[in-house]
């Protein structure tokens, strides 16, 4: 959160300045008709002030309900902006995720932002473009079509020094523009009728621009989620039980009295907290409390048997289908040669480094909320059901967490800051403690995959039927979270599924079924693993499994796996990526494994190639493996990534390297650990992520198509990660590992089944 | 409660506080410091890492009562907007941070260990940073950075 020169309420304040007024499409007035909450007036997807404004400096303030989670669209919304308005990108500011200032282009989640928000605030500044050549048409006394713009100034072609700026023509006043939007959230269209510029004059999008966050937060000067400070405010902890639907028998308020500066210890319905003057004082609290918590109505499974078993056996609440041609069934039962396997994915966390945090000051008539979620809207939302509130009265301020990975689409906290606020009449903080973050946050749920092929007699094959029954993701959109559940919100839904793509339908083959079973979990009790989206929810382990029975076919049939694979892909861009990192690794056309190697340490290369809404990625992992110890490193990972239009190639390679460096440590160290008493595995000595020196080299090749519109590029490139490296593995060694993490113990338990 | 005395970023700050606070919230709430972080206080991610006459500290486990009188630097203290530290020059030039909020950790272990060691290797620099997490996968940018920042004057 930046300290932001112009606030948009200050421009509809009013102050007798003048307004310039006209519109495209319809009467200004009509389409300024706004409704009035206690933060001011809603902001209506038909008038250019609810996108953009203009100050006397000449800056240009974005306003956007999409947030900056680390991964830097602000920056790529940014360039946008500047580069269809012909501003200076440094002129740029942008206001997120304020609910009061801005319109709901629905959360940011799915690698979508560049590609849904950027068209809507591309528009936009076509729009502003095009109102402000209108503006300046009469005091330079040319025609519209005599006019240019460069870095914000208008002037007469053939005539520069007939020109007028930006800021000359509207600083500091409004639009009062009206533009046309249909559809809302990220189907929005906004203002179709205008032209935007033709791709190829573009100077702006597709150079790496800096991010704009980055100076204040080396510098320490930037205002995370974390360092939101209001006036009168009080510092809260939450004590939670074991799971939410145990009880409190009863709450010591004398375990407590003593500790200097505590306010007051909070019960409603099952949630118990303490609120105190400073944070130390609260945080001594929360561990001083003495609660008696009820007999869990709900025991967790004993082990990783048990839990993959649930999952095998669980009827499926319903089943997704994401390819489906010919008869794989009948195709199988007439192949020469079949296959069959079975992956196992296990519980992971997001593990922000900064655990979750928000203030809330709830009052009689309104509510504020500063927090870092991912949907603002969404937050608001939970919020007026939590409260009973209209959610016109309820402000959600976005202020940015630490990374976010999906972990804050389910925003918690702000709900737990409310209740406490509203016990005791005073805004209050509340920052998750380590173990509320590893225990309490919702997981990427364990996922089983069951993989058939059949092979003719030609190698072909015919027949290829997958299968991910994964837990449902039970902190989804629609249903209470945790404090909501705690004061006595009941879910009416189940859960939603856990992404979708990943399971070879990426391939061509001629029978072939690809599905999702929706396995319910735990429900309606929330435990320590609750669910939901993991960045690129689900693709990781479905791409694991399978890539790597890509890789156990091709092995059997004595094929090259990038050989292997170009003979079932149709699509022209999935196969010039598999090439281009092909190319890049300098791969060695051969079958896997290698060559078996003497000594004590094996080497070995894979590939995998996934797709993930409209981008695709081949990564080839190189690892070494001890044979000795088991550990496994990875040495490099060579990316191959097509996103359509790049906006800021520097940006999409940063993407790429946290998605390769995520993707290492998941499959090769993490793993939620627990039994039927709880989750075991609470702070970063027991649930490790990798560090400096395992961290592999990694190259990257960038398939730029500005032809087409920009694709996500915040998680494809997570989903080839494990399968590259399984493959990897087994090229190293012949030997093939099919449940993740591929720990030592694991690795070493898998060598010595095998007979040298 | 107790009146401490602090040196920190060359100032002497004197604060009402319960001597057996963590250093990190006096910086964040009574010094009004942002720099440091609160990750996991159980010193094992360096999100809260500040300078302790001359060597790396996590404040979030060091009471308030040992910082006192002790020379404390934090990342506010190092430069500013105006006048950028190398490394946080560094840091803007290699694009090295995505949410950023392990940047702090990451500057002030790898200023400590440029104090010390004014050209350090790739394998010093990593093993310097080794118990400073980062979940965004910036580890190749903050390695680059840190090498570059070692050419460049002070």
């Amino acid at each position: 959160m930046r300290d932001r020169s112009l606030s948009r309420r200050q421009f509809l304040k009013g102050t007798g300045a003048l307004i310039v007024s006209f519109s495209f499409s319809r009467p200004a007035s009509k389409a300024l008709a706004q409704s009035k909450t206690p933060f001011g007036i809603e902001p209506d997807p038909k008038s250019l002030n609810s996108w953009l404004a203009i100050a006397r400096d000449g800056s240009v303030t974005v306003f956007t309900s999409k947030v900056e989670l680390g991964t830097g669209i602000e920056t790529a919304l940014a360039q946008i902006v500047a580069e269809e308005l012909d501003v200076p990108f440094k002129r740029i500011k942008m206001d997120l995720g304020d609910t009061a200032k801005t319109v709901d282009q629905s959360s940011t989640t799915g690698s979508r932002t560049v590609e849904s928000a950027g068209p809507q605030l591309r528009q936009a500044a076509a729009a502003a473009r095009q109102a402000l050549m209108n503006l300046a048409s009469k005091p330079l006394g040319a025609p519209v079509e005599r006019l240019t713009v460069e870095d914000g100034v208008v002037s007469v072609i053939g005539n520069p020094s007939k020109s007028i700026s930006y800021a000359k023509l509207i600083g500091g006043k409004r639009f009062n523009v009206a533009i046309s939007a249909s559809g809302s959230g990220r189907q929005m269209k906004l203002a179709p009728e205008v032209r935007a510029k033709d791709p190829k004059q573009y100077k702006i999008v597709g150079a790496s621009m800096p991010r704009m966050d980055l100076p204040p937060k080396v510098m320490g000067r930037f205002s995370y989620t974390q360092d939101v400070k209001v006036p009168g405010m009080l510092h809260g902890r939450v004590v939670r039980p074991p799971v939410v639907t145990s009880k409190p028998l009863s709450v010591d308020e004398d375990s407590v009295k003593q500790i200097p500066g505590i306010v007051k210890v909070v019960q409603e319905g099952s949630l118990v907290g303490v609120v105190a003057k400073t944070e130390w004082a609260a945080i001594q609290a929360a561990k001083a409390l003495k609660v008696t918590w009820s007999e869990p109505a709900t025991k967790l499974p004993a082990n990783p048997d048990e839990l993959y078993a649930l999952l095998k056996n669980t009827k499926s609440l319903r089943d997704q289908v994401i390819a489906e041609k010919g008869n794989p069934a009948a195709a199988l039962s007439q192949a020469g040669k079949t296959f069959e396997a079975i992956y196992h994915w296990p519980f992971q966390l997001h593990g922000m480094i900064g655990p979750s945090c928000a203030v809330a000051d709830v009052r009689k008539d309104r509510v504020t909320i500063w927090t870092g979620t991912q949907g603002p809207f969404r937050t608001r939302k939970a919020i007026a059901e939590l409260l009973g509130f209209p959610e016109e009265n309820i402000r959600v301020i976005y202020a940015e967490g630490s990374g976010c990975y999906g972990r804050l689409s389910p925003d918690d906290v702000p709900e737990d800051a409310v209740v406490l606020s509203r016990a005791v009449g005073r805004p209050v903080r509340v920052q998750w403690m380590r173990e509320d973050e590893h225990g309490w946050e919702p997981k990427g749920p364990a996922q089983l995959m069951l993989a058939r092929a059949g092979v003719d007699a030609q190698g072909k094959v015919v027949a290829w039927d997958f299968t991910d029954r994964s837990f449902v993701r039970t902190a989804a959109e629609g249903i209470p979270l945790l404090a909501s559940r705690q004061v006595g919100l009941k879910p009416k839904r189940e859960g939603t599924a856990n992404g979708t793509q990943g399971g070879g339908e990426v391939y061509a083959f001629e029978n072939q079924k690809v599905g999702n079973a929706l396995i319910p979990w735990m429900h309606p009790d929330e435990t320590p693993l609750r669910t939901c989206n993991l960045r690129a929810p689900g693709q990781p382990a479905r791409s694991f499994a399978s890539e790597s029975f890509m890789d156990e076919i091709a092995s059997e049939l004595k094929v090259d796996p990038v050989q292997f694979r170009l003979r079932y892909l149709t699509n022209k861009r999935a196969t010039e990526t598999l090439l281009a990192a092909a190319k890049k690794a300098q791969w060695q056309e051969r079958p896997s494994p290698a060559p078996a190697s003497s000594g004590s340490t094996a080497k070995g290369r894979g590939i995998a190639l996934t797709h993930r809404t409209g981008t695709f990625v081949a990564i080839v992992a190189e690892v070494e493996v001890d044979k000795l110890s088991g550990n496994v490193r990875v040495n490099r990972i060579t990316v191959a990534h097509d996103c359509g239009l790049i906006v800021n190639p520097n940006g999409v390679q940063a993407q790429i390297e946290g998605n390769a460096i995520q993707g290492v440590s998941r499959v090769l160290m993490e793993e939620v650990q627990f039994d039927s008493s709880g989750m075991k595995n609470v702070d970063w000595k027991s649930y490790p992520i990798l560090t400096f020196p395992d961290v592999p080299d990694i190259e990257i090749v960038l398939l730029n198509r500005p032809e087409m519109r920009a694709q996500g590029a915040g998680e494809a490139s997570l989903g080839p990660v494990p399968g590259a490296v399984a493959n990897a593995i087994f090229d190293a060694t012949g030997v093939r590992l099919r449940e993740a993490p591929f720990t030592p113990s694991r690795v070493l338990a898998a060598l010595k089944a095998v007979p040298a | 409660m107790a009146r401490i005395s602090l040196n920190v970023n060359g100032k002497t700050r004197v604060v009402n506080t319960d001597p057996g606070s963590m250093l990190l919230y006096v910086l964040r709430d009574d010094l009004g410091l942002k720099g440091a972080k609160f990750g996991c206080g159980l010193a094992q991610c360096g999100a809260c890492t500040v300078i302790m006459d001359g060597k790396t500290i996590r404040s979030c486990s060091t009471p308030v009562s040992v910082a006192q009188n002790r020379n404390i630097i934090t990342l506010e203290g190092i430069g500013s907007v105006a006048r950028p530290h190398p490394l946080q020059k560094a840091f803007i030039e290699e694009q090295a941070g995505q949410c950023g909020y392990c940047l702090n950790g990451m500057i002030m272990a790898a200023k400590v260990l440029l104090d010390k060691t004014p050209n350090p290797t790739e394998t010093e620099i990593k093993k310097a940073l080794v118990a400073n997490l980062c979940r965004c996968g910036s580890h190749p940018r903050i390695v680059r950075a840190v090498k570059r920042a070692a050419t460049m004057k002070a």
